[in-house]
């Protein structure tokens, strides 16, 4: 089958997820009571709201994954036809990789790698 | 002999000749909703059972015994718990995107079933960019994750989500360069490609020690990938509750939990498919007689039998390791792992160059 099983796969999902809820929603009967809408927490009132700042370090590990997913992605078509072209390949794909690597030392450097 | 293969090809011939392209297309369609939706349901219930089995066995009990026959209608059970169960939304939460984080993370779970080779000639769509398309739309889940984390106003929820997050992107960098050695040896990305090149032996032992180097990569990345322990610091119990879906209750949070379960299926299959094979049978070399024995297990046997071995290696991973800290996990992917994965990716373009392999 073509593409068009992704849309049948997609159709599946949601036939799947929206029937199961749609189910539980039909069979239970719920009651109603103020306390049921409040998060959960360890029996206190949440202090201060959860949207609010957030450690940077999470985001620095975001920057770091980028670089190196987008040089996964450039990766790919040169893997399929690294066997075809040969020792060149290897050559350019060692400079390409030496050069991220530099980077990836000087983030280490910097401390970018460092959880505080 | 009755296969798989036979009864697609049959019910395929038989639709076309029977009714119009597009009419034949859209049967095709449906019962591929079928299949996959029972797909969901059968492993749901399959694999909780097996991992409260595993655990009890490593632990030396029981596990569920109760329910039906050595305890098989157990997880039949819990699901009709959690459908009679009321699925609460927080009156702070961000509704639209709290409801819609399920249905993202199921969406992900159920594409991914599109290029995977369950039996020889048994897949749905044989694209032609496989393993492109298996970790572009693997990296969609955390999507799902992050929305769930933070729409449901929740501290516990947040702070799981986030950790969840840097987890999972993080690895699956070493995940993608330990399926890119696989990719360097075949030359191509597509599945059926890559299972055809291992019919003279796996990849495991036919690309020496790199290879193996990438396999045990690729089993520490996903059981990270899949918030499994020792990597399941996204929802500790302990200091959590349970993570980004402390807020869900009822069918919502069996949804999250359904599709964690079928993420496992789905790296443990895609493993057993690069590196062990697929559904390709055990053969060595010149055995003849040997080959022929194996020639007579159906491949569907074969992919199943390869897949759960990988599932109950990373359930048994579960009951080894202590869970690791956010400061250790991050260091173990960024200064172990993902160093030592682009030197072996190197390794094995220098083997698959010379020709090294047999």
């Amino acid at each position: 089958m073509g593409a068009i099983s992704l849309i049948a796969l997609l159709i599946a999902a949601i036939a799947f997820s929206a029937g199961g809820i749609l189910v539980g929603k039909l069979l239970v009967k719920g009651s109603k009571n103020p306390q049921k809408g409040q998060a959960y927490e360890c029996g206190i009132p949440t202090n201060t709201s959860p949207w609010h700042q957030f450690n940077v370090g999470y985001y620095l590990f975001a920057l770091l994954f980028l670089i190196f997913d987008v040089e996964l992605v450039f990766l790919y078509p040169w893997a399929v036809v690294v066997k075809k072209v040969g020792i060149v390949a290897l050559i350019e794909i060692i400079v390409f990789i030496f050069i991220l690597f530099m980077g990836f030392l000087y983030a280490h450097k910097k401390g970018a790698l460092k959880w505080s | 002999m009755l296969s798989l293969e036979s009864i697609t090809k049959t019910t395929q011939d038989w639709l076309f000749a029977k009714f119009s392209p597009q009419i034949a297309l859209t049967i095709e369609c449906v019962i591929v909703i079928l299949l996959a939706i029972t797909l969901f349901a059968v492993l749901g219930l399959v694999l909780v059972l097996l991992e409260r089995k595993v655990a009890a066995r490593i632990q030396i009990r029981l596990g569920p015994n109760r329910v039906g026959p050595g305890g098989i209608f157990q997880t039949a059970a819990d699901t009709l718990k959690l459908i009679m169960k009321e699925g609460l939304t927080p009156d702070a939460a961000d509704k639209f995107l709290f409801n819609l984080a399920p249905f993202i993370v199921m969406m992900v779970a159920m594409l991914l079933l599109a290029p995977i080779a369950f039996a020889k000639n048994f897949q749905i769509w044989d694209i032609n960019i496989g393993v492109l398309y298996i970790s572009s739309v693997s990296s969609l889940s955390v999507i799902g994750i992050l929305m769930a984390g933070w729409a449901s106003n929740n501290k516990y929820s947040l702070l799981g989500a986030m950790r969840s997050g840097a987890q999972i992107v993080s690895y699956e960098l070493s995940a993608g360069f330990a399926v890119l050695t696989i990719v360097v040896l075949t030359g191509s990305l597509q599945i059926s490609d890559i299972v055809a090149a291992q019919e003279n032996g796996w990849w495991l032992f036919k690309g020496h020690i790199p290879v193996i180097i990438a396999f045990v990569l690729y089993i520490i990345a996903v059981t990270a990938e899949t918030n499994r322990a020792p990597f399941d610091l996204a929802e500790a119990e302990s200091e959590l509750t349970a993570g980004f879906h402390t807020e869900y209750s009822g069918m919502k949070f069996a949804l999250f939990f359904l599709a964690e379960y079928i993420n496992i299926f789905i790296v443990c299959a895609i493993g057993a498919t690069l590196f062990l094979g697929g559904w390709m049978p055990l053969h060595i070399g010149h055995w003849e007689n040997f080959n022929h024995v194996m020639d007579y297990i159906p491949s569907s046997v074969w992919f199943m039998v390869k897949t759960f071995f990988l599932i109950f290696l990373i359930m048994w991973f579960r009951w080894t390791f202590p869970r690791l800290r956010v400061d250790q996990l991050l260091n173990l992917e960024w200064k172990y792992l993902l160093p030592i994965s682009l030197f072996n990716l190197l390794l094995v373009t220098v083997i698959a160059i010379m020709g090294w392999y047999f």
